[in-house]
């Protein structure tokens, strides 16, 4: 019983930390090209076009954050705590692009844009790049020590294939955020934006390659269980046909599909890293004996249980919510008085 | 200490956002359901207008709440551990039924205009003031539990001990919860009334926007009158509870060193933390009237209490007193406008709209306060009676990581703050969009091309 529900909360904690990929995922994206269009009225579009949405996305990674918390509590502490700067980065930028977001377009001021612009920018950049190195380093293994305490630097975190991984993240952040805006865009922007998205599949698809490489030499315990259990290599052959949908769709100019198709690419990768990960949830290297697993971190049976509960009454609400915001919000962007 | 330093200067900038838009989350909903009722353009061009201060004020209190919400993660790793099975919890829930409700619905409401018909956009608003009054109920839930812990075990675990859950509703209605969240939302009700004071009276003194401004200060002035008034209620109850629950603490509120004897209620003095004396104006035997009902009454003192688990008094006996002065003139003022209002002459009262016009800062500094003194009155325990604040923090986290961050982080600060500041002043000083929805994008771009 203790087995199952821990399970089941490793899995909840990944769906809210896929969600919270999918939906940031494309609005990070957005940021990172922001800078390459240059008219006024075009960075306004790009803003409107997560305008109503990018902070309910947020929401997402605060309440896996508390997901985490409430269900692996060791989980939290380690992890916070042994990313310690990096997590304080990670905070000032995801800082600095929301208040970006807000303030740009309340003066006219080009030196004024221009600043936020760079800030909103730099902010969904820098962002993308410290979650993949965190999801990174977690799948790389950290010294831990016997308490599950970090015992390594800041600078550590720093290694090639944590880097690697954050490459990747933002790639995938990029091409997501690209075909989003295909949905959002019309006109002369549309077909700048539309040139883009062939660069951005083929950034993707070169870090992706990489990674999945550099996963197969140096990091066998990351594919462990798909040796062991050979027929979840379907998931990875699944991520490997939704990558390779997304050109077609886009050739074939059914945006809407492409998007699609770029979604389930993210959750399949992150279900990928899942099935990698699982049972643990941080990797201790070298002291392997030392990893926190769903078991050694895990809070109460009872906490557990009860917080089942409060997801399966919450989720269904947030969802049914998300889904009418996103079907009100749907279609072109076109600025109004209410616009930023 | 530096991660304690760290802490409450960052939760001290957050809550500088969350109650203002709490606040005016009331007043949206009451000016919009007048606009339903009535279908005055008027009321919508007001809902309008603070709703996009509402916009500002939520994207920066979003902004420094994720901050928050990992800081117990990054430096306080031990408590993370020690409490994540309840206040990790109570947290979550916050996310899951709080936030999401919040920032989902905000985006009808600040950008559904055009999109959604007025019942639904109305309904939307409804939700924000929903999300947002449940944010605070999840807070206020899990740091009572951080004063008066209640439905837990200490249980071995994985080399240490920690805190696990046995009752949910007990932990969630500790003995503290339901006085201190009644005194919490009145006092964000408080800063978000005053807020709208604020404006509309400096927009009467200057003769602007006017029939937008009186419809403005008519919500906000009745809305300053009722939660002041509660919290002579919530306060007076607050107050008994700590009493009861905490009783090092109240005695470091009034300074009442003696270890069982009847308390004095002092209006305003100094605590000399050597002599344990206290030099200032009181009135004997009140405390314990007002607590037990009996001036002769004795109360638990600080002498009880060896001197390692007392909190720091003078500090908290300052911002104690400071507060409930505050809360007093507060509870003043909107009488006497209340009074000026009934004899229709507040809006010609120029020294009254003046004084309204720099009380927005009193239930700020009040909140600030009051939090300043439940928390620092809570030392040296991190969860009362059970973990102590040094015992808590993140062993990995060196001293010199704390300090750049808090470099870092005080510099983002200050420019935001900055920038927050400057955007306020322009949009008060723009006002309100004069003939409905469109004209406020077209005016603004008028006056800056």
């Amino acid at each position: 019983m203790t087995a199952d529900l821990n399970t089941a909360w490793f899995v909840l904690v990944g769906m809210l930390l896929t969600g919270y990929a999918l939906l940031d995922g494309f609005d990070l994206g957005v940021g990172a090209l922001h800078l390459w269009v240059r008219k006024d009225e075009h960075r306004r579009i790009f803003l409107n076009a997560i305008g109503p949405v990018w902070d309910g996305n947020e929401v997402w990674l605060v309440t896996g954050g508390g997901a985490l918390f409430a269900a692996f509590p060791r989980v939290y502490a380690s992890v916070c705590s042994g990313f310690y700067l990096a997590f304080m980065a990670l905070l000032c930028m995801l800082i600095f692009r929301a208040v970006s977001i807000e303030f740009r377009s309340k003066q006219r001021a080009s030196w004024w844009r221009q600043a936020w612009d760079v800030g909103f920018a730099a902010g969904s950049v820098g962002a993308a790049l410290l979650t993949g190195i965190a999801l990174g380093n977690i799948a790389w293994g950290i010294p831990l020590d016997g308490r599950g305490h970090y015992a390594g630097s800041f600078v550590a975190l720093l290694s090639p294939y944590p880097l690697l991984v954050g490459v990747t993240t933002l790639a995938l952040f990029m091409m997501h955020g690209c075909i989003f805006l295909l949905l959002k865009t019309e006109g002369e922007l549309h077909a700048i934006v539309r040139g883009w998205v062939r660069n951005t599949i083929i950034f993707f698809t070169l870090s992706y390659m990489m990674t999945t490489m550099a996963t197969l030499l140096y990091v066998p315990h990351m594919t462990e269980a798909l040796r062991r259990h050979p027929q979840l290599l379907g998931v990875a052959v699944l991520t490997l046909l939704a990558v390779a949908n997304i050109p077609r769709e886009v050739f074939r100019r059914r945006d809407f599909r492409a998007f699609l198709s770029s979604c389930a690419a993210v959750a399949l990768l992150l279900t990928l890293f899942g099935i990698g990960m699982y049972p643990h949830m941080v990797y201790s290297n070298p002291a392997a004996a030392h990893s926190l697993t769903i078991y050694n971190a895990a809070s109460s049976p009872k906490t557990l249980r009860i917080m089942l509960v409060i997801a399966m009454l919450g989720v269904p609400l947030v969802l049914s919510y998300t889904v009418s915001i996103y079907w009100i919000f749907r279609g072109k962007v076109r600025l109004d008085a209410s616009s930023y | 200490m530096l991660s304690r330093i760290q802490f409450a200067g960052t939760i001290a900038f957050h809550y500088l956002f969350p109650p203002l838009t709490i606040g005016l989350s009331v007043i949206l909903v009451v000016l919009e359901a007048q606009y339903l009722r009535s279908g005055k353009p008027l009321y919508a061009q007001a809902t309008r207008f603070w709703a996009k201060i509402f916009g500002l004020i939520f994207a920066i209190g979003v902004a420094t709440g994720i901050v928050m919400e990992f800081q117990f993660g990054t430096n306080w790793a031990r408590y993370s551990s020690y409490v994540g099975d309840i206040f990790g919890s109570l947290l979550a829930a916050e996310g899951i039924f709080a936030f999401f409700l919040e920032s989902g619905f905000l985006a009808i409401l600040l950008f559904g205009w055009e999109r959604v018909g007025r019942r639904l956009h109305f309904f939307a608003t409804v939700m924000v003031t929903l999300g947002a009054h449940f944010s605070a109920v999840w807070i206020v839930v899990a740091n009572s539990w951080q004063q008066t812990p209640a439905g837990y075990r200490i249980v071995e675990h994985a080399g240490g001990s920690r805190a696990e859950l046995t009752g949910f509703w007990q932990a969630v209605l500790n003995p503290s919860t339901v006085d201190r969240l009644t005194h919490t939302l009145l006092g964000c009700w408080q800063a978000g009334a005053f807020l709208v004071l604020s404006v509309s009276a400096y927009y009467l003194l200057k003769q602007r926007h006017q029939a937008f401004a009186r419809a403005s200060i008519k919500v906000a002035l009745g809305l300053a009158v009722v939660a002041s008034l509660g919290q002579l209620i919530t306060g007076h109850q607050s107050a008994r509870g700590v009493a009861v629950t905490q009783p090092a603490k109240l005695a470091a509120f009034e300074g009442h060193y003696p270890a069982s004897a009847p308390a004095t209620l002092y209006l305003a003095g100094w605590v000399d933390e050597t002599s344990e004396r206290v030099a200032g104006v009181g009135l004997p035997g009140w405390l314990s009237l007002f607590v037990h009902g009996d001036p002769r009454a004795p109360m638990t003192g600080l002498r009880a209490f060896a001197p390692p688990d007392r909190p720091p008094v003078q500090a908290v006996f300052q911002s104690y007193h400071l507060m409930v002065a505050i809360g007093l003139g507060l509870i003043g003022l909107s009488l006497i406008g209340l009074v000026y209002w009934w004899r229709g002459r507040l809006h010609h009262t120029r020294w009254l709209l003046r004084v309204f016009v720099v009380a927005v800062a009193g239930p700020q500094i009040a909140n600030q306060l009051g939090w300043f003194s439940a928390e620092v009155g809570r030392q040296p325990w991190i969860v009362y009676g059970l973990l102590r604040t040094a015992d808590a923090s993140s062993p990995t986290v060196s001293a010199r990581d704390v300090m750049t961050s808090m470099v870092m982080f005080g510099l983002v600060y200050a420019l935001l703050f900055a920038a927050y500041l400057y955007l306020l002043h322009q949009k008060i000083r723009t006002g309100p969009a004069e003939n409905g929805a469109l004209a406020l994008s077209e005016r603004t771009h008028g006056q800056r091309a």
